[in-house]
């Protein structure tokens, strides 16, 4: 601790709560889309249950819990529970949302969600707050490899939304999909973007967001809020980059990236907020290959280790997922 | 049995209760429960007989005097369900559910071919009364606790039933799930715990400190009996008073099992988990039941 009188000590970022935003200052927000999404299809829908294991508060479940008291199941911090509870009531005809966090869906509760839900198909939504680098707490909390594991479990349906927009639609869009859902949650006060963009959200549709005719990124969650961002300011330097957005990992639209990708020399950039290994860039890669395509091609992802504890846009600019970071990262690869 | 025999019966038969007034005793469902399953074995040449023979009395109580079914629509909103957590147990289910005339007899033939509906781990989308997918273990319990609090949204009065093992009992994910029937009040949940003592590595008792069984499920706050598992009558009495007694939570029937029962050459093999049994030996298996069933009803 500084003891200096006089110099003003610098203002250090901290880590501050465990979901810290990720919405700049200014940009526009909305409440818990997750949850009054949920409140406002489970009215004409009596079916929707929700259930959690300690997290409603941080998963915008709670929004649920005060609507339909006696439709909210509260399991307490049992995340095997949790998922086996799920598939039991919608053996019962009942359609789950189970929400925790992203590290306890997939590595504590990963045996029960494949084989009591996915393996027979059940129609349970699981909702997981702080996927990827959310959160500023460290491994313990940042499910920076959730959609490598889930991406090899058959039946799942995995979905990556990118702002409150796309959230909001989402909700009603995975309950009228048959069968069993994994879909990362960003809560609290959510970014709104893609209002600007006249984007509709469909499962298994990737949507190109703006043209651009040197750089086509490719990319998903919130980093393509933040390529929306980078391409803006990669403009202004006269490079024109296009953004195609693919919230729907499994089935991955391939169709539409394969179509987009053939469109002239572009360097092709896969940005994600996941470890570089397993998620929508290896998908794409794989999927590129495999239909004889070999662009110019890069990752923009988190690196593969354990990341630090600390404040977010610190991390996110240190791991590359910044639109900043991304800025430098496109240029040095032109 | 003959169909002669069960239609003399069916006046008296309530619907749900196929079997009720039947004049097949328990105690011969359990000997034709122990002999389908000799016979799945038999296809196999080796398996999980031991486990199958030990809990063919409680499969027999359960199938023809406790649980509410149509032996011709499996999936009948107000059945009672019997989720099989321990999935390796399947060929003692399939021999229960053949015997209840759920399966036919003459699936008997296929058990573990390719192409069967009675798969060795049991699943739920291969076999008509499978109600799920057991075999990884510790998730009986927990499917249980979703579909008995489904039950009750739906203001359903069918019971939940859940067949796990000693070995089960190793599992962290069970005792999620009897903490969670506790909490939410299950009295439509009943547990059935297996205890034969035998896991893949040897004895349970000798892998993780099981007991006191009774105590343990009694301070979680469960209706709790303990029966020795082969002895029929007592296992009637013990599913009558759990489906019966008046307080507000779950209830299990911990079941002290004799692996291989019935067959003495197969009960005193020491490490009797997974069975490898001789060509001959099924046939002298079966020889043996045949005996001891016909000179118990002279």
């Amino acid at each position: 601790m500084s003891t200096a009188q006089t110099a003003a000590p610098k203002k250090r970022l901290t880590t501050s709560a465990m979901i810290a935003s990720i919405a700049a200052p200014g940009q526009r927000t909305a409440p818990a889309p997750f949850g009054n999404a949920l409140v406002e299809l489970a009215r004409s829908r009596p079916e929707i249950v929700g259930l959690t294991a300690d997290l409603a508060k941080y998963t915008d479940l709670h929004v649920f819990a005060q609507a339909f008291p006696d439709r909210f199941y509260q399991m307490g911090m049992a995340e095997q529970l949790l998922m086996m509870a799920a598939a039991g009531l919608a053996r019962e005809g009942a359609m789950p949302f189970v929400t925790t966090y992203a590290v306890f869906a997939t590595r504590r509760a990963y045996d029960f969600i494949c084989m009591a839900i996915a393996e027979e198909k059940l129609n349970v939504k699981i909702v997981c707050a702080l996927p990827g680098l959310t959160s500023g707490y460290g491994p313990s909390h940042q499910a920076t490899e959730d959609i490598a594991i889930f991406r090899g479990m058959p039946n799942l349906t995995i979905i990556d939304p990118a702002d409150a927009l796309e959230i909001g639609q989402a909700v009603p869009a995975i309950a009228a999909h048959d069968g069993p859902v994994y879909m990362r949650l960003l809560r609290g006060h959510v970014p709104l973007v893609l209002d600007e963009y006249g984007y509709k959200f469909e499962i298994g549709k990737a949507k190109s967001l703006r043209p651009g005719n040197d750089v086509l990124v490719i990319s998903t969650g919130l980093a393509t809020m933040r390529a929306l961002q980078a391409a803006e300011m990669l403009e202004k330097d006269r490079i024109g980059v296009e953004v195609l957005h693919a919230a729907t990992i499994k089935p991955l639209d391939l169709d539409t990236i394969i179509a987009a990708t053939g469109k002239g020399g572009r360097l092709v950039v896969v940005a994600e907020n996941h470890t570089v290994i397993g998620g929508l860039g290896e998908a794409v890669a794989a999927g590129l290959l495999r239909a004889g395509i070999a662009p110019k091609f890069r990752q923009i992802g988190l690196p593969d280790e354990f990341l630090a504890a600390g404040a977010l846009p610190t991390l996110h600019d240190r791991y590359g997922i910044s639109a900043e970071a991304m800025v430098r990262q496109i240029k040095g690869w032109l | 049995m003959s169909s002669a025999m069960l239609d003399k019966t069916s006046a008296a038969r309530r619907d749900g209760f196929p079997y009720a007034g039947s004049n097949v005793s328990l105690r011969e469902r359990a000997y034709r429960i122990r002999r389908h399953a000799l016979r799945m074995g038999e296809v196999q040449g080796q398996g999980y007989i031991a486990q199958a023979l030990g809990i063919a009395d409680v499969l027999a109580v359960s199938y023809f005097r406790a649980l509410r079914y149509r032996p011709d629509d499996v999936h009948w909103e107000e059945r009672d369900r019997f989720l099989l957590s321990i999935g390796h147990y399947a060929i003692a289910l399939y021999a229960a559910l053949i015997e209840a005339r759920i399966l036919p007899e003459s699936e008997i033939e296929t058990y573990g071919t390719d192409g069967s509906r009675l798969p060795m781990s049991g699943m739920a989308a291969y076999t008509p009364g499978m109600e799920i997918t057991g075999g990884s273990l510790g998730h009986g319990v927990g499917i249980a606790v979703g579909m008995a609090l489904g039950l009750k949204r739906k203001k359903s009065d069918a019971f939940v039933y859940t067949l796990f093992s000693d070995g089960e009992l190793n599992e962290g994910s069970i005792w999620e799930g009897i903490m969670g029937a506790t909490h939410w009040q299950l009295d439509n949940l009943i547990g059935i715990v297996d205890v034969n003592d035998q896991q893949a590595d040897g004895p349970s008792s000798a892998m993780s400190s099981r007991e006191p069984l009774h105590e343990r499920f009694r301070a979680f706050g469960w209706h709790t009996q303990r029966v020795d598992g082969n002895d029929i009558d007592a296992v009637a009495a013990a599913f009558d008073a759990a489906r019966a007694a008046k307080i507000a939570a779950p209830r299990i029937v911990i079941c002290d099992t004799q692996m291989a029962k019935g067959i003495p050459f197969l009960e005193t093999r020491e490490r009797n988990h997974f069975l490898r049994v001789e060509p001959e030996e099924w046939q002298q298996a079966i020889a043996l039941l045949d005996e001891t069933f016909s000179g118990k009803t002279l």
